[in-house]
């Protein structure tokens, strides 16, 4: 059965010539930066703040703000998709690739759940934060990220809908199972891939 | 609290508008015939897919406006520079079909077991899933005592007022009008500060259950100031919409 038309709708956000193989079916190009989170946002102090890679209750390694802000950092210029239907291109971030961190311990996990002040979680697969794919990022538009962005860092992983991309990040489960995050518990798709508009559970 | 939702997939279905309510000059109430429709919990919202003539398609989220149990509605505020809410707004008319899917959503909910008391505080178009929070209260003959704090910017842009005027019961129903106030406003006027909060927010040590809706720096302000008033974050569901 075909869908019913809508008589009267008429588009004029199709993407500009050059976007379209940018932007993910379902999704429209917005201008300014959205916000979507479950809950007030958190300010950890620096002098607080860890980012730690941890397996089985065990801290693996673990780096205060100034040794995470001395690891070598990249600028990475990328496009980024929310769940919510707003994609945003070209957003510029500076961050350490997550490549450095997990290059710092010994595992064979294939499976991480990043976690965050406020109690958020998200299940990533290694191979998707892995090979240059992934940063914990610091610096976005050149200024530090903003706290209701996910400062003071953030992970990013640029080809997954955004919600992966976990605000205030502190650190790295490494998981030898997939472990269904925050939004995962809630209906949303393990996985994410906007370019498969894997939004929900089942997609 | 709510547990995960166990459930097979979304799938989009066709709908039939029932009705299209007028709530302000740039919002409407749409009711929906949805034959399928699995039924929601009072915050959740659903996805709505239109298509035009040339086959293009937009889809949407929108929160419920309805009580679980309740038909299916969605109240939709008309952003001028919007694709999909101009047509919902001025074009839809009862009669006409659109495809959605849902219910989505399991954390900003809320169900009469999840007690409270309970804080709700809207700014604009916000109320929508506190008003169905309210109705749903009201359906289950809940006793949870509730406040609501409703931020807009005139009183001709609050949303279900006399709906809301009309809470009894335990739910105690405050106002603030940010941008002008009409001779003789008894409400509150300004924006939901903390000085405001502190006001009419249930006192921290009563372990309120808290639902914030509203544009980004709005949710952002009140869920600040809640934090700073000694609120568990952890009790604090935010939604969110809107640019920067």
């Amino acid at each position: 059965m075909s869908p019913p038309v809508s008589r009267g709708f008429r588009h004029f956000r199709r993407p500009a010539a050059g976007e379209q193989d940018r932007v993910p079916p379902g999704q429209y190009v917005a201008k300014g930066f959205p916000v979507l989170s479950a809950g007030p946002t958190p300010h950890t102090p620096l002098p607080e703040w860890t980012f730690s890679i941890r397996r089985a209750g065990e801290t693996l390694k673990a780096w205060t703000w100034d040794e995470f802000q001395a690891l070598p950092a990249q600028d990475v210029t990328v496009d980024i998709h929310c769940v919510t239907r707003w994609t945003k291109l070209d957003t510029m971030w500076r961050g350490v690739p997550v490549d450095t961190l997990l290059g710092q311990v010994e595992h064979d996990a294939p499976y991480v759940l990043a976690f965050s002040d406020g109690g958020y979680t998200t299940n990533l697969p290694v191979q998707d934060v892995t090979s240059g794919q992934a940063w914990v990022a610091f610096g976005y538009d050149g200024q530090p990220l903003a706290a209701e962005h996910g400062g003071p860092a953030r992970l990013l992983v640029p080809h997954l809908y955004f919600w992966k991309s976990a605000k205030w990040v502190r650190g790295l489960e490494l998981l030898d199972h997939n472990q269904p995050g925050f939004w995962e518990n809630y209906g949303y798709h393990i996985y994410g891939d906007p370019w498969r508009q894997q939004r929900y559970a089942g997609d | 609290m709510a547990t995960a939702a166990v459930r097979g997939r979304l799938i989009w279905q066709t709908a039939t508008v029932t009705s299209v309510t007028t709530e302000t000059d740039a919002v409407r109430t749409i009711g929906l015939d949805v034959p399928d429709w699995p039924g929601h919990q009072a915050g959740q919202h659903l996805d709505v897919r239109l298509t035009a003539e040339d086959g293009y398609t937009a889809e949407r989220s929108y929160s419920i406006a309805t009580a679980a149990g309740e038909p299916v509605a969605i109240t939709v505020e008309r952003l001028d520079d919007g694709e999909v809410s101009p047509y919902l707004t001025e074009e839809l008319r009862a009669g006409d079909q659109l495809e959605l899917r849902g219910p989505i959503g399991g954390w900003f909910v809320w169900d009469t077991s999840d007690g409270g008391p309970l804080l709700l505080v809207a700014g604009g178009s916000g109320i929508v899933p506190l008003r169905a929070i309210l109705r749903h209260r009201q359906r289950t003959g809940s006793d949870v005592p509730a406040r609501l704090l409703y931020s807009s910017r005139t009183l001709a842009d609050v949303i279900y007022h006399s709906e809301l005027d009309q809470c009894r019961d335990g739910v105690e129903v405050s106002y603030t009008l940010t941008r002008s106030q009409p001779p003789g406003w008894t409400g509150y006027s300004g924006r939901a500060d903390a000085a405001l909060l502190g006001k009419i927010a249930w006192p921290a040590s009563q372990h309120p259950l808290t639902f914030v809706c509203g544009p980004t720096s709005f949710v952002e302000a009140v869920a600040g100031s809640l934090v700073a008033l000694g609120y568990p974050a952890g009790r604090v569901k935010t939604e969110r919409f809107g640019g920067t």
